[in-house]
């Protein structure tokens, strides 16, 4: 087995973890997909050189770690597969923004060294959560919630198809490799001549796999709309969960609690 | 239900990139016929199966499954009486786990919770999954995949099964089993198949097809023991019929 199929049977493998049925999973979906998308958007909204003040956000991918009994190496692993893209995103901001923001003893720190450091921490932070969405609601069901929430039926489908069809693509990939390194096997890798040819292929027999698929899901008697076996109520849970962490987003949102934290031990409000 | 009767008469279709897949093929299939589909490789037999499951609408012609003509209205009620077990496995299961898989359909249907859950009870056990229920489709073998695709169809509760060539890729033992399972079935059964061992064992008739049209069509031991129609549609005699002892 090569490395892309190890990671990608890893990938399968935290799909799957959707299937547990810990307190969190018992969750309502709707519940968890809007407090995803309020942790994100309060994340999003902390001002660009904030370190300290997003600590607190931690606690709740944490809370939902221990409680989802999600394991950690697997979610910073997931995690980490997708830092190249910050990487690219904030990897300037030191050269651009060299104004010293603060001293570290005698070290001057520029703000651009600071915004970089934020957006790493911001981007660790909402990509955990959607992870932690995933890893404890199956698909269907966020898809399930999203119509709830009155987001366009052809929406919610784009995105579960597109979920489905992220797996079809990434396993043609290997077949294709995998055909390819045999019949080339004293070659690392994929040459750049062989590349165009191959990309079309695997384009073509992806087109042709989704169909089939989506063949298949006809033949089922799918029509469009989302159907799953568990119907959920919200319950009072449901809702202390969204009251309870909204409450706790906004507080860390406006207070910069380790700040007035470290004030209060010290003993000054000066 | 024994009027469920599967008729075509003189169905031609065209693929959009006009090659002819089909040219004028008119059979009946009555209700509890098992039937093998053979014939070489682009003989047009997949093709066919996709017509008589309601994912094409023949180009030219007509096609009868039950009470309903075939036509983009109907194509939801012809589905939902006739189950297809696609070629590829991989293709068929695309849930999370078997469970998932296996509910789909009756899901679709819009039965009940407990509905569903007996269904899909019942079609595991039925195709020997059961202990599969919670294992994602895609780490299972190739025959346990097999089983899991039929059952996803059974959970529907077809009138009409179609297979595309459900003992390519299997083992020996597994083979037997699938066989031995589909022989058990009391549906109408259409199995296009190149395990013509297969074809012997399960179907009382065959049907030859080679580019597109019907070659021949009868009993299955009459067509597999006329040696110069198989020799013409490059197939091959089921080696318990070429008289050596096996
Ligand atoms: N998607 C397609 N587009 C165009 N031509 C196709 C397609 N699928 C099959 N064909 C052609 O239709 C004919 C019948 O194919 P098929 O029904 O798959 O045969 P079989 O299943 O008997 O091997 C072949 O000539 C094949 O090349
Ligand atoms: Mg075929």
């Amino acid at each position: 087995m090569n490395k892309i199929e190890h990671r990608w049977l890893e990938l399968r493998h935290f799909d799957e973890l959707a299937a547990q049925d810990s307190l969190i999973h018992q969750l309502h979906p709707g519940v968890k997909v809007v407090t995803t998308l309020l942790f994100i958007v309060m994340v999003a909204s902390f001002s660009k050189y904030e370190l300290v003040g997003l600590f607190p956000m931690f606690i709740y991918p944490a809370f939902l770690i221990g409680l989802g009994n999600i394991p950690v190496a697997i979610l910073l692993k997931r995690v980490l597969l997708t830092l190249p893209f910050v990487l690219f995103i904030g990897i300037f901001n030191p050269f651009l923004d060299q104004a010293t923001y603060a001293y570290i003893g005698s070290f001057a720190v520029s703000g651009g060294l600071i915004s970089f450091i934020s957006i790493l921490l911001r981007f660790t932070l909402s990509v955990s959560a959607t992870l932690l969405l995933v890893a404890t609601t199956s698909m269907d069901a966020i898809g399930l919630a999203l119509s709830k929430l009155r987001v366009p039926r052809i929406i919610v489908i784009q995105i579960l198809f597109m979920y489905r069809y992220i797996y079809v693509l990434i396993e043609e990939v290997m077949k294709t490799i995998r055909a390819h390194s045999l019949r080339a096997p004293y070659r690392n890798g994929v040459g750049f001549k062989v590349w165009g040819s191959l990309v079309g292929l695997l384009l073509l027999r992806t087109l042709d796999r989704a169909q089939r698929i989506y063949q298949a899901m006809m033949c089922r008697g799918f029509d469009g709309q989302v159907r799953i076996m568990r119907s959920w109520k919200i319950r009072t849970g449901d809702i202390a969960f969204l009251v309870v962490w909204t409450v706790f987003f906004v507080l860390v949102r406006l207070v910069n609690i380790p700040h007035w934290l470290g004030r209060m031990l010290l003993g000054g409000f000066s | 239900m024994s009027h469920h009767i599967i008729e075509l008469k003189d169905v031609e279709y065209v693929y959009p990139d006009q090659t002819a897949a089909l040219n004028g093929i008119s059979c009946r299939i009555l209700h509890g016929e098992a039937v093998a589909l053979v014939g070489a490789n682009g003989a047009g037999k997949s093709t066919l199966l996709s017509h008589l499951a309601g994912i094409f609408v023949p180009s030219k012609g007509t096609i009868r499954v039950g009470d309903y003509p075939v036509n983009k209205q109907t194509l939801p009620h012809v589905r939902r009486s006739v189950g297809m077990v696609f070629q590829n496995a991989d293709d068929q299961l695309f849930m999370p786990t078997v469970f998932d898989d296996v509910a789909f359909g009756p899901l679709n249907l819009g039965l009940p919770p407990e509905e569903v859950e007996k269904r899909v009870m019942e079609a595991l056990e039925i195709v020997g999954a059961a202990s599969l229920i919670h294992r994602p489709p895609y780490k299972l073998s190739g025959g346990q995949k097999r089983a899991v695709s039929i059952a996803t169809v059974l959970s529907m509760l077809p009138d009409v099964l179609i297979m595309d060539e459900p003992s390519a890729g299997l083992d020996p033992l597994a083979r037997r089993k699938l066989i031995n399972l589909l022989k058990s079935f009391k549906h109408t059964r259409i199995i296009a198949t190149h395990d013509l061992d297969l074809a012997l064992d399960v179907c009382e008739r065959t049907i030859v097809l080679a580019e597109g049209k019907i070659l021949a069509d009868g009993p299955t031991v009459q067509i597999f023991n006329d040696e110069s129609l198989l020799a013409k549609s490059s197939l091959e005699k089921p080696l318990r019929m070429q008289g050596f002892p096996t």
